[in-house]
């Protein structure tokens, strides 16, 4: 029967497809070299200034989604960055932490500064315009959602908890979730940091 | 213009745009040639069959795929619908004589020797063995399930659309091979009693699986905490409508697919009956359904 050999063909084609089982690194990090976009975006930053991605190349970048008025993911998250970056040592200069807010009507510039500027000198707060937030949330397939306001207009915004993390030439390596303990971002920074890519 | 926004492709695909206008361009030029050989088609297949392409296209190109994307009960939707619901309709309105008169002659000869007797044809009818697409239905429901495949398939573009592709055209080969009538089928013929088995034997894996998602009282896809849900809903509630998704409507689709297929052996029979002996009353008996 002429099928046999093209059968055959096809199982070795979906045991090939197995191989895209991705091996899970220990203490909830992903290697993604290959699966998610190099860094690239349009935006603004704290100072007000047009910035994009080409202006952190060769920096190992952190990129992470949240919003100022966040009560407990973002300032664990980012307080646990910062003391990833604090035991770096003399190499922390060379790694930024790219907070992109999903709340730009709420996080103007001078909140967005003063917010970053708590956790340290790499911490950069990215806003954009509401074309420019949601290029980068297809590119990164992350989401936001706002909750409904409570009677004084204070409201929660639901956000992905994930740090992407590139390389100095802007690809992305790995993924951190929320848990990776600092000691394990600080390894794998440095590992990072020693790579050209 | 707030209505536009969530008909509007969440990402644009020129695959899906091609693949669709293709299929549609070609079935109304068939509806349009079969009308002037003055062949009738009955209008609920037409129907039928926009209904079902409506559908495929309505998970893959509009803000449903963004929800897709952020929440694991909808992904679950989308592939009962791409897997399941669009094929079936697909194929239960007999597209194939439609679809072949609306391929001009030229492009008919071209496909007929590249496709039909070629290595696609060989491949189609590899796919198409008894046994082979039973495993292949149910095995990329599983894989795709894999939780660290699922992770990476919601995390890359190019995996989640290899992801979504593999599901609609497994859907239409599967859902082909057991709802066409036999003489439709050509050399790929499955005998109806040997369909009861395959539909019956597709729908317990999908309970299985279904039941393990729903009642798993851990978190099993990371992904949607990961990148975030559509919407506020606790990860079980979302879990477990999933799980349920998976578990009900998907083998009740062979339920389904067992009275198509009941209804095409008694078609059958009664042909044959009439064959050998002649009606007394009416003609209309051997008229196929």
């Amino acid at each position: 029967m002429s099928g046999r050999p093209v059968a055959l063909g096809a199982l070795c084609a979906a045991l090939a497809l197995c191989g895209c089982v991705q091996r899970q690194l220990p203490h909830h990090m992903t290697d993604i070299s290959g699966l998610v976009a190099p860094l690239q975006f349009h935006m603004t930053d704290q100072d007000g200034r047009p910035v994009s991605a080409a202006d952190y190349r060769g920096d190992v970048v952190m990129l992470y989604f949240g919003y100022t008025h966040c009560m407990d993911a973002c300032p664990t998250t980012l307080a646990t960055l910062a003391d990833a970056i604090a035991h770096l040592g003399a190499e922390a200069g060379r790694v930024r932490v790219l907070f992109v807010t999903v709340d730009p009507r709420r996080d103007t510039e001078p909140v967005l500064k003063r917010y970053v500027n708590d956790f340290g000198p790499q911490f950069v707060g990215l806003r954009g315009t509401h074309a420019q937030l949601t290029r980068m949330i297809k590119r990164y397939r992350v989401s936001y959602h706002y909750e409904k306001p409570d009677a004084s207009g204070a409201y929660e915004v639901d956000h992905s908890s994930a740090v992407f993390i590139f390389g100095r030439r802007g690809r992305a390596r790995l993924l951190a979730q929320t848990g990776a303990p600092a000691s394990v971002l600080t390894a794998d920074l440095r590992r990072l940091l020693g790579r050209p890519g | 213009m707030r209505y536009l926004f969530y008909l509007l492709p969440w990402q644009f695909s020129p695959t899906a745009c091609a693949v669709f206008t293709l299929t549609l361009v070609i079935y109304v030029r068939g509806l349009l040639v079969l009308r002037r050989e003055a062949v009738r088609v009955r209008l609920w297949r037409p129907l039928v069959f926009f209904f079902g392409l409506a559908l495929n296209y309505a998970v893959l190109q509009t803000y449903f795929d963004f929800l897709a994307q952020h929440m694991f009960w909808i992904h679950r939707l989308q592939h009962l619908i791409l897997h399941h619901i669009g094929p079936v309709l697909l194929v239960l309105s007999a597209p194939v004589p439609v679809l072949r008169a609306g391929i001009p002659a030229a492009a008919w000869r071209v496909l007929r020797k590249r496709g039909v007797s070629g290595p696609i044809g060989r491949l189609w009818r590899a796919l198409q063995h008894p046994l082979i697409a039973p495993v292949l239905f149910v095995g990329l429901i599983y894989f795709w399930l894999i939780p660290s495949v699922h992770f990476t398939a919601m995390l890359d573009q190019r995996r989640y659309l290899l992801m979504n592709w593999s599901m609609l055209i497994d859907g239409i080969l599967f859902w082909w091979l057991m709802l066409a009538p036999r003489e439709a089928q050509g050399a790929c013929a499955v005998r109806y009693g040997m369909r009861f088995i395959i539909l019956t034997a597709v729908a317990l894996p999908q309970i299985a699986l279904g039941a393990y998602i729903a009642l798993t009282t851990h978190p099993l896809y990371s992904i949607y905490a990961v990148c975030g849900r559509a919407w506020a809903i606790s990860p079980m509630l979302d879990q477990q409508l999933g799980g349920l998704l998976t578990w009900i409507p998907g083998a009740m689709m062979s339920a389904v697919g067992g009275i198509v297929v009941l209804h095409h052996a008694l078609a059958e029979e009664r042909r044959a009956l009439a064959r050998a002996a002649p009606p007394q009353r009416d003609g209309s008996a051997g008229a196929p359904a």
